[in-house]
């Protein structure tokens, strides 16, 4: 392990084994005032940067008819948990021609779970 | 009180605080380093030491510097830097180690270091010229312009800005904050971006001018109802 993998390894957080084409259940935490609640963005991961603690996901899902991105840091600590909730068959790592396409174009066929 | 220690710049991660706040941090081998030289009043004129970085590789030392190192009484280094000596806590003599944990989490720091070659760039990277406009019929796109009047003084003054070699000159960055420090490692984290390429050499010392930290501006509390 070098150096720079050790300063980061104590900010490293488990998460599940995400990919492109997985649809995913982010629970956020909201501050307001003092108060601290949970916000769940549910979307499509549509591109996953890696780099250790530098790591991030892109989710996208579409909002009143409005198409919504939101790129999370992987291991931010403002992240509780993150559930994936189904996974579709994707043939690419970067799922951005997603974005020209609504409705029925961009339905996703379900991947068998092994 | 020995004020700097010499060390690596090993690259740039981030850290999360509590917040979620994402801090942007330089890792560096800092150290360890030992005294080669004490300079004294009384016989330099000012109060410094050369420190010498304690590397894998030992230095292919000539006569004259073998024995240099040799009156501290440690094994020659590739890499020597001088840095003052502040009054206060004990008097160092040569051969005394220099750490890292002459630092604390929280501490102000300058780094100095030679930043990265740019190469030969021309006026608009390399002194911030406008230059001119892309299209609309525009013939002047980066080129200096005028360099000086014609017949009188029929010469180009002295430090006119033009294109050249860029990069590569010894940078200071002031006031960098101490992240966090790992004594075992002889690692020093600190805020922010570093002078130089990954695995240049750098040097780290108090910071001369320290500035304080931030306070936000706290919004008073409202009077009456909501």
């Amino acid at each position: 392990m070098n150096a720079l993998e050790m300063i980061e390894q104590p900010h490293l957080v488990a998460r599940p084994a995400m990919r492109s084409g997985d649809t995913v259940k982010v629970h956020v935490k909201v501050r307001e005032g003092d108060k601290e609640r949970i916000q769940v963005f549910e979307g499509l991961v549509i591109g996953q940067h890696r780099g250790g603690v530098r790591a991030t996901f892109t989710v996208r899902k579409v909002s009143f008819g409005q198409g919504v991105e939101r790129i999370f840091p992987l291991h931010s600590p403002t992240i509780d948990k993150i559930e994936v909730v189904r996974s579709a068959k994707v043939r690419r790592a970067k799922l951005y021609y997603l974005r020209d396409l609504r409705g029925k174009a961009a339905r996703m066929k379900e991947k068998k779970r092994t | 009180m020995v004020t700097g220690i010499i060390g690596r710049k090993l690259g740039m991660t981030q850290i999360f605080l509590p917040d979620g706040t994402a801090v942007p941090a330089t890792v560096i081998k800092a150290g360890p380093c030992v005294v080669v030289q004490a300079k004294t009043a009384a016989t330099d004129g000012y109060e410094a030491v050369q420190l010498g970085l304690v590397d894998a590789v030992q230095a292919d030392a000539n006569k004259p510097t073998q024995g240099h190192f040799k009156k501290a009484g440690v094994p020659p280094t590739r890499i020597t830097r001088e840095v003052k000596v502040k009054a206060g806590g004990d008097a160092v003599k040569a051969g005394d180690p220099v750490l890292v944990s002459m630092f604390n989490a929280g501490d102000r720091v300058d780094v100095i270091a030679n930043g990265r070659g740019k190469g030969f760039q021309g006026v608009v990277r390399r002194h911030g010229f406008a230059g001119g406009a892309a299209t609309h019929g525009s013939m002047f796109h980066r080129a200096p312009g005028s360099i000086g009047a014609s017949s009188y003084p029929s010469r180009v003054i002295k430090g006119m800005r033009a294109a050249g070699r860029m990069g590569g000159k010894r940078i200071t960055t002031l006031n960098l904050k101490v992240v966090s420090i790992d004594a075992d490692q002889n690692l020093l984290v600190v805020r922010g971006a570093v002078p130089g390429a990954p695995n240049g050499v750098v040097l780290v010392r108090q910071a001369i001018a320290k500035k304080k930290d931030p306070v936000p501006q706290v919004e008073k509390a409202k009077k009456g109802k909501k």
